[in-house]
């Protein structure tokens, strides 16, 4: 089911006397979701993606805009006829109820000439339980299940109804890390399985970019830039996306361009042709530092953190903003680490540069 | 026993003693009262020991007419005090505007005192030579003649009691229900909502079984409060309960100690057992019950 998002805008009203301005969560959200893919909601706390999935689901209704599920114009239709299966964050899981009777519960609630026999309904139950594997576990409470199971209990229920798309909020934060590595997979498996189309709303970037077909990263309301993931890290539209994507994060330095030369302190890293004289922000992926004794950006050497396969070299510069540069490199590059400074040529596909006052992209 | 222990016990001692002297102590002389046949209280000496209290009292008129009126009263106010509790706790939820003013006014009935409700109850329901009272005047709206229903026939009176109970003890369920309600988490209802849940599946499949707990406090508890009603018969009908065929079992061991027929405390004993035994086979009955109906997380 193609879902599209024309012009989607929901605002809050103030939310006390003292403040009286309203609370715009969600800003003029332009976007059409391909059939059948996997879409990340991207953003730190605050920035709307809660609220989106929200007007997907027809909890909240939009301020303005429309949302289209395939050609039906969906945007003032209550959540039950909407056809969506929606997993919350805590997954919301009826405590009361055991995992059968709760994956069972959305086709109980089926009237006329949909509704079904027991059997019927226990069968289509237990098929969702199979597809995330929990068939053993159906007569359980939530309470006796772990994190892991009642979100894959969470997943069965919202697949169990058949949904023309499926909704995740944060569906990972509740899980430790490893059980986050193997949930991650495991959706992207039942997603590819069922072919629903599939939104889910995340804050940490590595869940998103790993399981994703496409990113969406929101700042504030605003919708900063959409794409498949890999092309989104690799071509940031702005400062924001670009400090948002990536672990560790994106390396950031106060720059100038002088002579269609970069400088970054004292030392000229790249030659820019054509570019005229200004100050700018120069940011430079971790693993876009290549330490070579002509290296052109000198730095403080601090400390070196093994990883094994690459080394995370923590070192400083004075044009930094922000704490100490982190450098991932080839652990063959140890030698270079054993002096007080340490020199770095840097890549060209790993630099961007970002305009000091709003921080768009400045293409060179 | 070492130092550590002694010490605790040393701590717990005044509570003990306290708890001793004004809560075991009488139990213990209730039943030892009770056992006591033919008990004088002038000279404080019996002639025996044995179950003649109990057949004594079994055999009361009065306290048979006291059994029924306190069973009437319990297996009708309970249920009705309870669900009408829930349905208006229901409807404070669910609206927004005026809430706090309606929680106000339907809290009132609780700390106001038993007797003044007792007298205004009476003004709305006695027929003297002058009026018929409000009651009667609603009544006759329908054509129906007027009934005196604090000196009039048993079921008129027993109707006016079990309105005065249920007004006297629902604000507090309302209270403790509408907390309840507002403990539940509201992503159930969303979850509920995305699934197309009807509205009274919502009430019976997910409120219910949340509040569950709290349900059952209120019915238990309400079950022994109404067992020892006693009070409310006297603001309605006057302390004379037995003439109006009003009494309940509190009022049988009130008036058996203090009454003008009083001065048999062994009779009032036996009769509060026999109360103690009926509320503790209801409680024993109500907490199997729960145990299939009740959800504790």
């Amino acid at each position: 089911m193609k879902v599209t998002l024309q012009h989607l805008t929901k605002k809050f009203p103030s939310r006390s006397k003292r403040d009286l301005r309203e609370v715009v969560a969600v800003n003029d959200f332009c976007f059409e979701i391909p059939d059948g893919k996997l879409i990340g909601l991207l953003g730190p706390s605050g920035c709307g993606k809660s609220t989106t999935l929200n007007l997907l689901s027809g909890l909240q209704e939009p301020t303005s805009g429309k949302i289209f599920f395939g050609e039906d114009d969906v945007t003032n239709l209550p959540p039950e006829h909407r056809g969506v299966g929606l997993v919350f964050q805590n997954y919301a899981l009826y405590p009361h109820l055991t995992v059968l009777q709760n994956i069972r519960f959305p086709l109980e609630n089926r009237k006329g000439k949909d509704k079904l026999t027991k059997e019927q309904m226990n069968e289509k139950a237990l098929e969702a339980a199979k597809l995330v594997q929990i068939e053993g576990l159906l007569e359980r409470k939530p309470s006796e299940l772990s994190g892991g199971q009642q979100q894959r209990v969470a997943i069965a229920r919202a697949l169990v109804k058949m949904p023309r798309i499926l909704l995740l909020d944060e569906p990972l934060s509740n899980l430790d890390a490893r059980l986050r590595l193997q949930t991650r997979e495991e959706i992207r498996r039942i997603q590819r399985s069922t072919g629903i189309t599939t939104v889910f709303v995340t804050h940490d970037q590595e869940e998103a970019m790993s399981i994703s077909d496409l990113i969406v990263v929101m700042k504030e309301g605003v919708v900063q830039q959409i794409g498949k993931p890999q092309e989104v890290y690799d071509n940031p539209v702005n400062l924001f996306v670009a400090k948002f994507l990536g672990t560790p994060p994106i390396n950031v330095f106060s720059a100038r361009i002088e002579g269609e030369k970069l400088y970054i302190g004292e030392n000229a890293v790249l030659s820019l042709p054509g570019m005229a004289d200004r100050e700018v922000v120069a940011a430079v992926r971790p693993e876009g530092f290549v330490p070579r004794e002509d290296g052109e950006l000198l730095c403080q050497m601090d400390r070196v953190e093994v990883m094994g396969r690459d080394i995370s070299v923590v070192c400083r510069n004075e044009a930094f903003q922000g704490e100490v540069i982190r450098a991932i490199v080839g652990s063959e590059h140890l030698e270079h680490t054993h002096r007080d400074t340490i020199r770095f040529h840097l890549k060209e596909g790993k630099l961007f540069l970002f305009d000091v006052d709003d921080g768009s992209r400045i293409r060179f | 026993m070492d130092k550590q222990n002694r010490k605790g016990w040393l701590y717990l001692l005044p509570a003990l003693i306290f708890l001793g002297l004004f809560l075991v102590y009488p139990l213990v002389d209730v039943m030892i009262y009770s056992a006591e046949e033919g008990f004088n209280f002038a000279s404080q000496t019996h002639r025996g020991v044995g179950l003649g209290n109990f057949s004594y009292v079994l055999r009361d008129p009065y306290f048979l007419q006291a059994v029924k009126n306190t069973f009437i009263l319990v297996i009708i106010t309970v249920p009705v005090s309870t669900g009408l509790a829930l349905l208006i706790s229901l409807g404070l939820s669910s609206i927004r505007k005026l809430r706090e003013l309606y929680q106000t006014v339907y809290f009132l009935p609780y700390v106001t005192n038993t007797l003044a409700v007792g007298l205004v109850f009476m003004i709305l329901f006695k027929k003297t030579p002058y009026t018929d009272g409000l009651a009667n005047l609603v009544l006759s709206w329908f054509g129906a003649g007027p009934v005196d229903f604090i000196d009039g026939p048993y079921w008129a009176k027993m109707l006016v009691l079990c309105v005065y109970t249920v007004w006297i003890v629902s604000p507090f369920k309302i209270l403790i229900l509408t907390s309840a309600l507002a403990s539940v988490n509201p992503l159930y209802y969303s979850a509920a909502r995305i699934d197309g849940t009807p509205k009274w599946r919502v009430f019976t499949r997910i409120t219910l079984p949340m509040i569950s707990p709290t349900v059952f406090y209120l019915v238990i508890t309400g079950f022994i409060g109404a067992f020892k009603a006693y009070s409310d018969a006297v603001a309605l009908f006057g302390v004379d309960l037995n003439a109006a065929g009003m009494n309940t079992i509190v009022g049988y061991v009130y008036d058996m100690l203090y009454g003008d027929s009083g001065g048999y405390p062994s009779y009032a004993s036996a009769a509060a057992m026999i109360l103690f035994a009926i509320v503790l086979t209801i409680t024993c009955i109500n907490l199997l019950v729960s145990r299939k109906h009740v959800h504790y997380s």
